[in-house]
Formats: structure tokens, sequence, C-alpha cells
């Protein structure tokens, strides 16, 4: 069932693309609307986002933050550049790990695709070694809940 | 990957972001000590003992060329940045499903409620 694709494109740009059975107009709001996006912007299980601004104008501020409820949390910040509602969202992001990271301008699109959505989320980072960091973080914060399948999944690899 | 204290290595080793970062410039091609000190902004023992916790986790392998010795990512090296993909699709894979469920139960969107 899986419809989602990653992909780097060049040097500096991350592709995510994704398939929804629901119209532009409710995909985009679950990507404006803070209290949306925190019943479904939480990574591994078990994190939560007790706050979420998401001041969906240009110029307006983003900030999520993420707990493990055990003491574990992080933050993004970022800005909305542009938005086309329903279907189009440039904003940038950066995560504190608690030091921010070089900023991630990202476009997002939300196209009428077979009776849903298409979303198409174009990243692009200011070099090739922030990508590869960035990948990574995505990573670290699989790891904490992720760490036992990862570890099957590497034994069965190898 | 062989032995558990393997995988240990190998998750310490990746625990850096400078390191991730050697890796992710091993990946365009081998360097020396000297090229990957340039782009890092730190002393070369820092980058040698950084390339030394790559090398003792089997990500990174050294060649001896004349008095050059130049890295290059090892079979395992490359694995370990294929698994970074891995995890931050799982991760996105599973937000997208719980999107999935949340647009589910999403009313259709009264006009002018959302700019």
């Amino acid at each position: 069932m899986s419809k989602m694709t990653l992909k780097t494109e060049g040097d500096k740009h991350v592709l995510v693309t994704r398939h929804f059975a629901a119209p532009p107009e409710a995909v985009y709001r679950a990507h404006t609307d803070p209290k949306l996006i925190q019943k479904w912007l939480l990574g591994p299980e078990g994190w939560t986002m007790p706050v979420c601004i998401s001041e969906a104008k240009p110029g307006g501020k983003i900030r999520y933050e993420w707990s493990d409820g055990k003491g574990q949390g992080f933050f993004l910040t970022g800005e909305y550049l542009e938005l086309e509602p329903f279907r189009r969202i440039v904003h940038v992001e950066r995560m504190h790990l608690p030091d921010p990271t070089p900023d991630n301008h990202v476009e997002t699109r939300f196209d009428v695709d077979s009776g849903g959505t298409l979303m198409t989320m174009r990243m692009t980072l200011p070099d090739a070694q922030t990508r590869a960091a960035m990948l990574a973080t995505g990573m670290e914060h699989g790891m904490e809940a992720s760490y036992q399948r990862l570890e099957t999944m590497i034994w069965v690899a190898a | 990957m062989d032995s558990r204290s393997t995988l240990d290595a190998v998750f310490a080793a990746l625990a850096d972001p400078t390191r991730r970062a050697i890796l992710a410039r091993l990946a365009k091609g081998e360097a020396t000590v000297n090229e990957l000190t340039e782009p890092f902004e730190m002393t070369q023992p820092a980058i040698s003992q950084h390339l030394k916790v790559l090398e003792d986790a089997g990500l990174v392998i050294r060649r001896v060329e004349g008095t050059r010795r130049p890295r290059r990512l090892a079979k395992n090296g490359i694995d370990a940045m294929d698994q970074w993909l891995a995890m931050l699709r799982k991760a996105l894979e599973k937000n997208y499903d719980r999107l999935d469920t949340l647009l589910a139960t999403m009313e259709a969107p009264k006009k002018g409620k959302f700019q």
C-alpha cells in the first residue's frame, strides 16, 4: 500500500511524492492547520507534538515541538514564504538539535490526481553535505522506536 | 555485519554529524586526510580521529599509494548511507499513513474557512 517515493535529485535536492485519497483542499489543510498537523506529523510511534504553531500566511511563523514523553525532544522552526491555497506551499525550515541545522527550502505542491491528490515535496539544501546530514538526522530520530526493526533488517540483509 | 559489536560501532560512528559529512564526501570519491580537512574547517588530527572511528566501524577503507593514504567508502559505509535513507523513508511513511487516517475522518472544507 506504500505509495510514497523518496529520492535525491542532483547534489542538493530531496524529492518526496505521495498520493492521498482525499481532495487537495483537505491535504493542504492537513499541512497548514496546526490542530491537524499535530495529529499526524509525529515521526516514530510514541512521539507527540505538544506545541504546533503554523501561521499560514506569507512571513508566518512555523514552530513544531516534538516529545517522546520521556524527556527527549527537539523542535523545528521556519517561515512560510508563499501560499497558494490548496495548491502550493513554499516555506523554509530548520531543525534545532539543539543547534540549528542549515535552512531547508521546501516547495510542496498538491495536484489533483485520479480522484485524490498527488503531493510533491521538493526540498533544497545548501549543499550535498547538509543533505546527507539531514537524511542522517531522519535516521537518528527514527532510531529510538525503530532500533529493533532496523536491527532485524540489517541481520536479515546480511 | 558479522557481530553485535560491529553494529554498535556503526551506530556510534554515525551518531556524529562530522562523521556523517565525511561519509557523504567519500561517497563522491576517495580523498586524503588533507583533502578532507579543508572543507570541514577542523584540524587534521580531529579529522584523523573521526576517520579512525569510521575505519574501526568498517565504514571507511584506507589505501596505500606511495606516501598518500586515500580513504574511500567501504561496502558497509555505502549500506549505512542507504540505511539512512531507508529510515527517513520509514518515518515519513508512518506520518503519511497517519495522514491517510486523518483525511478519511475530515469533512469537506467549508469555503473561506482556510485562506
